[in-house]
């Protein structure tokens, strides 16, 4: 049986999170098929064409795709859902809207964020915030899986030689319409992406305190995060969100400035490979995760952190 | 027009919960139960479209075991009319679940459904656009912002790299994200007045469902626990450790 993995892009490359499905996808079997939908994603379906495991590329050109509305993405997956034993994507906000209207669709359940692949039917998923790792098993004939972006090494983004087939779109149902978005241009590394991460919480106090924070992620290469509270008080926009709700992170540093640690961001970054807390509490929870912990006021701490590096 | 909330019974945001020793599963014995929180801002935002006169009904719907009734009442007490608890000793999982409020939702006909993003249990966030899917609906997830317009709803929804603005037809699903809004706390007359209102009883059964799990836990477990750190004394010394012991920084 083939497994299709379901591609997110940039119409001229494949993200990160979508290699990490795939890493998944080749501990389920070899024949392994990635779907590129869009509109002008050529050069996305040649990126996908040369990624390590990768067999064939569907690419799906169609209007009704170049937003990702999950209505006409699901219908697509569902037509093409014949003959293939798993349906995988990556676990970001489009994988989210759409994989369990395709499982739905299909008629089977949906195993959503696997952290681990124990066999074919059977995975590990977080449940509770990450405060239980729940062991299951799935008995429906198609597998519908979404695959946490932090557990597994992504798969080289060379190495493939597989072939393009254009795939047909099936009727649009058009009950939807995308408007228009409001995404920030970044000029640092993508949070899920980053090697390292400095994050702020509520400590920060505004917005503009965040600047110190930027100082610090320009001189580390740093992307800059943040805890739910930071973005309800409106310091900073959502997509900054790191937790249980927000994005789940695994960098090789990550820096918790002003960040007492509710176990709902704990969720969101506890398998980072070294965690740092800045927090003049020192009873706070952040340091019952952190590698090094500094009891410290931020807004000293930070400027000297600043000046060293 | 009608609108359709859900409410899911789950161990309340606050407690630290337990994994049992056998492995079956999380301690559920005398934890503070409590609505799904991102339920709580379906239900806050059901009663303000109707407190703005764009509904007539907010019907809220748990499914689960007989003690749902206790959130069905918090529900009522924060402004929906009436409840409707669809009875089952079974592990529900979200197909099941999806299937049962699309039974539901042929039933009542609302115009809008509100369910939460999630439930903060099993995080799956799958009930809502699964509904969607089986109902044939327009669905707009992680809403942020709705509005209600002639016929559709424009709604804003938190995405990995900022806010995106979609329109869909109505009837549809919208799912809430955190920011959607603040929900209020019940008031004592309210919370009195909740006890007076309709709760109606039915079971999978009732509405032809079949809610066999799909899904075996075979067992659950708790995370790999962290090394404990240290505590450094400046941040020098933080710098030092972070070049040289770590070797995370250059």
């Amino acid at each position: 049986m083939s497994i299709l993995v379901v591609a997110e892009h940039d119409q001229n490359s494949v993200k990160v999170p979508t290699r990490v499905a795939i890493a998944a996808a080749k501990l389920l079997g070899d024949d392994i098929h990635l779907l590129v939908a869009g509109q002008g994603c050529q050069g996305a379906a040649d990126a996908a064409a040369s990624i390590e495991g990768v067999q064939k590329v569907l690419l799906a050109e169609s209007e009704a795709y170049s937003h990702n509305l999950a209505e006409e993405l699901a219908s697509l997956v569902v037509s093409l859902a014949g003959g293939y034993s798993h349906i995988l994507t990556a676990t970001t906000t489009s994988g989210k809207n759409y994989m369990p209207r395709v499982a739905a669709l299909l008629d089977v359940s949906q195993i959503s964020d696997i952290i681990s692949v124990e066999s074919d039917d059977t995975f590990k998923r977080p449940i509770y915030a990450g405060n239980a790792i729940a062991t299951v098993q799935s008995s429906d004939s198609v597998k519908v899986l979404t695959v946490r972006g932090t557990a597994f090494d992504p798969v080289a983004e060379q190495g493939g030689s597989a072939v393009i087939e254009s795939v047909e779109a099936p009727a649009v149902m058009g009950v939807s319409e995308w408007l228009r978005e409001d995404v920030v241009e970044l000029e640092r590394p993508e949070l899920t992406a980053a090697s390292i991460i400095v994050s702020g919480g509520r400590g920060m106090q505004n917005g503009d305190n965040f600047q110190m924070l930027e100082s610090v992620a320009d001189k580390l290469g740093a992307a800059i995060g943040a805890s739910r509270a930071a973005v309800d008080a409106g310091f900073v926009p959502n997509d900054m969100q790191v937790g249980q709700t927000g994005k789940i992170v695994a960098p090789d540093l990550y820096i918790a400035v002003g960040i007492s640690g509710a176990i709902q961001h704990l969720a969101g970054m506890k398998d980072s490979k070294v965690i740092v807390a800045i927090n003049k509490d020192e009873d706070a929870p952040i340091f019952q995760v952190a590698d090094y912990g500094l009891v410290a006021d931020l807004f000293k701490a930070v400027p000297e952190l600043d000046s060293q590096l | 027009m009608k609108i359709l909330v859900t409410a899911k019974r789950v161990v309340d945001y606050n407690v630290n919960i337990r994994v049992l020793a056998d492995q079956s599963g999380v301690d559920l014995n005398n934890v503070k139960m409590s609505v799904n929180p991102f339920d709580e801002i379906a239900i806050e935002e059901a009663v303000r479209l109707k407190e703005a006169g764009k509904a007539e009904e907010v019907i809220v719907v748990s499914v689960g075991q007989t003690q749902c009734q206790e959130q069905l009442r918090t529900a009522l007490a924060l402004g929906a009319d009436r409840g409707i608890l669809v009875e089952t000793e079974e592990d529900m999982q979200p197909l099941a679940i999806a299937k049962v409020l699309k039974a539901v939702v042929d039933k009542e006909q609302p115009g809008l459904i509100i369910t939460g993003k999630q439930a903060i249990d099993g995080d799956n966030s799958q009930t809502g656009q699964m509904l969607a899917a089986l109902a044939g609906l327009a669905q707009a997830t992680f809403a942020s912002e709705v509005e209600i317009g002639d016929g559709s709803a424009t709604v804003t929804r938190e995405i990995d790299g900022g806010l995106e603005t979609i329109t869909v037809k109505l009837p549809a699903i919208v799912t809430t994200d955190l920011r959607l809004n603040e929900p209020r706390y019940a008031s004592l007359p309210n919370i009195m007045k909740a006890k007076k209102k309709p709760i109606d009883v039915i079971t999978p059964a009732d509405l032809g469902v079949d809610v066999a799990p799909r899904v075996k836990t075979l067992k659950v477990e708790p995370p790999a626990e962290r090394a404990a750190g240290i505590k450094v004394e400046s941040v020098e010394a933080l710098v030092d450790k972070l070049r040289n012991e770590a070797k995370v920084i250059s």
